[in-house]
């Protein structure tokens, strides 16, 4: 893989020279992908590059955008947060693209931020994410916490009568900002302190008797009971086989993931998860004829044993809401495409229309499934209509009064109601 | 008529009982007294006629959401006869076929697929799965078949299967319950069943009026550790008002509550001693390499995770045969691991001995490429490693002290090993040989010990430990391309304070290590608790350099 992508490298910036000349004769649009292809995130990540790969692919058959053929440029930014800001650097400045799909940890996309607001770049982030951000050059097509963690909660104190809560993570910017939200969240819905118990554990935990001996005890004193994991990737495996393993089981106290997806229990097996909970606002079992068409072209593109989940979902939305936005405003530049994504509407694979808002956040429909046993969610539980993504939080003290607009006259990524001003950084 | 009276009847008796037993508590409630009070019932979307054949049938059609009444009717209606069903129900393996409606259950023998209706008990022969549709359960269900069965199985010929009936009824005890259970308590005739029956009774009793009958059933509960008792005790302590009760269950609960103390603290010991299991099994493999041959193999991880992908590997070519799978696994992994151990040596460590620098940074290389590789031949997402049957589950002591049996199978693997080696160094001609070449290689040299063999052969050895303990780390953990770098900090971690070149050392350091982890971490967290373990080694090694078994003599110089 890494000899390939040096080979490729090395093809690429000799074949740069070659291009750029060539470039007179058959002009493309570049289409950038800044995904991890090694390194720790590669497990995730390469999934995403393969997806933008697959909708370039499908875009230049149906004859390509504005006349022009699209040409996707991959480089390898290898789970190393600050190479997200090179390599931004690198396809905003070397490659000239006119956009960029990229990202999945909250660091690297902070990491690449700075440089796509310098250098007024446009970059599509399509994993569910903390909140508290909205920059005029970034489109946000996963859910904010109000898309997947208040909902989540929500089914498990109204439908499962839960109130004991367990709100585990690891140890990084997302779950903290996430816990801090339904803390907040909780306390404001009359759950006492006491019951609720938080625990952060670092990056690839594989011991986990005595969190799991914990939950069980705290589990065991006689009220209802479950667990909010926004435990990343890798420490789910061991995790989940601890509750396996200590006999807690969904009826008792049921575990809701919001990192755990299709790609994620693909490596698992799932026998003694069945019955957990995830939260997202795509599930790959969710039967819809443009669902079942986009897993047929993405099985075909990789291979059979392939399965799909959100963020593939938000990149897919994504991009086509970014094809529709250059054709509307018939041309790629960065400030016409940004003001022509504002109210794009393009159907979600689950049915119904995802919108593009004002704060760059997208309208989607959340979703509850139940881990069934050949490593599929079973969908228990979906909002009535769609969500609106929130940028700033409502329930912390310090984003209550924020809100992001990007549109005329407003045009600000946080600006304070009750102050009436822009504080201009993100 | 007077049947269908009786029928109607039955039904609502149980719906009642389950309506409560399985609606979740609402969030206002805290009296269990308001519990009794009746909620309405569902509506019932399968009316008349009422046969077990009808209700089955409607439950391929209906919706998840509605399911619930049709099972509820199939349990009064069916009773015992159902048990299987409700039991394939709860496992998954109730499918219908899609032509027919006809509900069966479904078996994988030998790798054929075998479905057997319901009812008929017929085997249907030559069904393929897509002629099946699976009836599907959620949470609510799951709950509910398991009450239901634990309900239809309290009159079990088996002892066990009656105690983890009444069991699982202690949660949601209603006043059908109470009076099955009540039938069936003269009739019992083992003691631990009859002592769980027992409890259950006093905690009906707990709620009763008559004050001389509470202080009975405390005293029942004080001799229980089920959590369900404690629980009730801290009710009755915060709201009965009866003085001499509330002073019983105090007592009780303070007795209880030391019990609780103890088996807590075995508990934390258990996982301490298996966390130093792990370290242990990870490690060892390097105590010899690195503290014997005194090379720096920064490629050790990934002899573990070759391992691991060994098992993976294993397990694809014997999928019918999961059981044995790790029997086979471990003699493999250890082969495959100790020739790309032995490969290295010869390849590249040899060329740079007495360099260590230079070791170190060749070793990280290759450690490195073989993460690459891993991702490459078997794509960088982490395989499915199944764990055989007879290692999930726990060992149960009693309600609070259970201990997990694949942690006490990798526990007593991880002994075995260490036994294993160190007989290996201390009685066979190639531990003669490895001591003697780590002593004073030009000594040995000169005595005609082929030293080079020698070295190899260690390095192969070594590495083969590492590949079995990826075996065990497989059944634990993820195996995938970053396994290997999860586990090398604290193997050197462990082999550096136990005291280079001493196997007891990395026993008693591992243990150590995985002890006070676990013992830190209810209180500083899992974040810290790791933190505090490595500030103490450094510290330590400031202070004793050599470990906490240095090895004496001439040879240490």
């Amino acid at each position: 893989m890494k000899l390939k992508s040096i080979a490729a490298g090395v093809a690429l910036s000799l074949g740069a020279s070659v291009i750029s000349i060539s470039a007179m004769a058959a002009e493309t649009i570049k289409v950038g992908v800044l995904h991890s292809l090694s390194g720790t995130m590669a497990i995730s990540e390469t999934t995403l590059k393969d997806t933008v790969l697959m909708m370039v692919e499908e875009q230049n058959k149906k004859g390509g955008l504005l006349g022009k053929q699209l040409e996707a440029v991959v480089v390898d930014p290898a789970s190393n947060w600050p190479l997200f800001a090179e390599k931004t650097r690198e396809l905003l400045t070397k490659e000239n693209v006119d956009v960029i799909f990229g990202c999945w940890t909250s660091v690297s996309r902070k990491s690449a931020l700075p440089v796509l607001e310098e250098l007024n770049g446009l970059m599509f982030y399509p994993v569910q994410y903390e909140g508290e951000e909205s920059s005029k050059n970034v489109f946000y097509t996963g859910a904010a916490p109000n898309q997947q963690a208040i909902p989540a909660v929500d089914y498990l104190a109204n439908d499962l009568g839960v109130e004991r809560w367990v709100l585990a993570g690891t140890d990084y910017v997302y779950p903290r900002t996430t816990n801090k939200i339904l803390e907040a969240y909780l306390k404001s819905k009359g759950v006492a302190a006491e019951d609720i118990m938080i625990n952060y554990t670092p990056f690839g935990h594989s011991d986990w008797q005595s969190i799991v001996s914990d939950i069980k005890k705290f589990g065991g004193e006689g009220k209802k009971t479950a667990v909010v994991s926004t435990i990343n990737g890798d420490a789910n495996v061991p995790f989940y086989k601890e509750l396996g393993n200590q006999g807690i089981s969904s009826e008792d106290i049921p575990v809701v993931a919001f990192s755990v997806g299709e790609e994620e229990l693909s490596g698992l097996d799932t026998k003694p998860l069945v019955g957990h909970l995830a939260a997202w606002n795509y599930f790959q079992s969710v039967e819809n004829d443009a669902n079942t068409a986009f897993i047929k072209q993405w099985k075909a593109f990789t291979s059979e044993e392939r399965v799909t989940n959100d963020p593939m979902e938000a990149t897919y939305i994504g991009f086509n809401m970014w094809a529709n936005a250059v054709t509307k405003a018939g041309t790629t530049d960065v400030d016409a495409v940004e003001q022509a994504m504002i109210g794009q509407e393009t159907p979600n694979l689950t049915g119904g229309v995802a919108v593009m808002n004002k704060n760059h956040h997208l309208s989607k429909p959340v979703l509850i499934g139940e881990i069934q046993d050949n490593g599929q969610f079973e969908v228990v539980w979906e909002t009535d209509g769609v969500v609106a993504g929130d940028a700033w939080s409502d329930f912390l003290p310090g984003s209550k009064d924020l809100i992001s607009d990007w549109t005329s006259p407003t045009k600000c990524g946080n600006y304070n109601t009750v102050t009436k001003a822009c504080s201009g950084s993100n | 008529m007077r049947r269908l009276f009786a029928i109607l009847c039955c039904y609502v008796a149980t719906s009642l009982t389950s309506v409560h037993a399985d609606e979740p508590m609402t969030t206002v409630d805290a009296d269990p007294a308001t519990l009794t009070t009746v909620s309405p019932l569902p509506s019932d979307p399968v009316a008349e006629p009422v046969s077990v054949e009808t209700l089955l049938q409607s439950l391929t059609e209906v919706k998840l959401s509605k399911a619930l009444p049709v099972l509820k009717q199939l349990e009064s209606l069916g009773g015992v006869a159902l048990l299987p069903m409700f039991k394939g129900m709860l496992e998954g393996d109730l499918y219908f076929v899609k032509s027919s409606k006809e509900v069966v259950m479904i078996s994988t023998i030998k790798g054929e697929l075998t479905a057997q209706g319901v009812l008929s008990k017929q085997p249907l022969p030559g069904v393929s799965k897509n002629q099946l549709k699976k009836i599907r359960v959620n949470n609510k269900l799951r709950g509910f078949l398991r009450q239901a069965i634990a309900r239809l199985q309290i009159s079990h010929p088996d002892a066990s299967k009656r105690l983890a009936a009444v069991q699982a009824l202690l949660t949601h005890l209603s006043d059908e319950t109470i009076a099955t259970l009540e039938r069936v308590r003269p009739q019992e005739q083992d003691e631990d069943v009859q002592a769980m029956i027992d409890l259950a009774l006093a905690l009906h009793q707990s709620d009763s009026a008559d004050p001389a009958v509470r202080l009975a059933a405390v005293y029942v509960m004080a001799d229980s550790l089920e959590s369900d008792a404690r629980n009730k005790l801290v009710k009755i302590i915060e709201h009965d008002t009866d003085p001499k009760v509330k002073a019983a269950a105090t007592k009780a609960l303070k007795q209880i509550n030391e019990e609780i103390e103890f088996y807590g603290f075995i508990d934390q010991l258990f996982f301490g001693l298996s966390l130093g299991s792990v370290l242990l099994l990870a490690a060892i493999g390097l105590a010899i390499t690195f503290g014997v041959m005194g090379v720096i193999n920064m490629a050790h991880g990934e002899m573990i995770m070759l391992g691991a992908y060994t098992t993976y590997v294993v397990q694809l070519m014997m999928p019918n045969a999961i059981e044995y799978s790790l029997w086979v696994a471990i003699p493999l992994a250890f082969v495959v691991s100790g020739l790309v151990g032995v490969l290295i040596e010869r390849g590249v460590i040899r060329h740079l001995h007495g360099r260590p620098l230079e070791t170190l940074l060749a070793t990280f290389g290759i450690s490195l490429i073989l993460q690459q590789l891993v991702r490459s031949v078997f794509s960088p997402l982490n395989r499915q490693v199944a764990s055989p049957e007879w290692m999930s589950g726990t060992l149960d002591i009693n309600p609070i002290l259970s201990l997990t049996l694949n942690r006490l199978y990798i526990l007593a693997f991880a002994l075995l090993v260490f036994g294993l080696l160190l007989l290996i160094l201390r009685k066979t001609s190639l531990g003669l040989n490895v001591r003697a070449v780590s002593q004073n290689r030009d000594m040995a040299k000169a005595m005609g010990i082929r030293t080079d063999w020698v070295d190899a052969m260690t390095f192969g050895l070594g590495s083969g430990i590492a590949g079995i303990a990826g075996v065990a780390l497989s059944q634990l953990t993820n195996v995938g391309p970053n396994l290997g770098q999860a586990y090398i900090i604290d193997s050197f971690m462990v082999v550096v304070f136990g005291g280079v070149g001493n196997l007891w050392g990395t026993l008693v350091a591992a243990f150590s290590l995985g002890v006070a982890n676990k013992f830190l971490e209810p209180v500083t967290g899992a974040v810290l608790a790791s933190i505090f373990v490595l500030i103490f080694i450094i510290l330590f090694i400031q202070k004793r350099p050599k470990g906490l078994f240095p090895q004496k003599g001439r040879a240490a110089e």
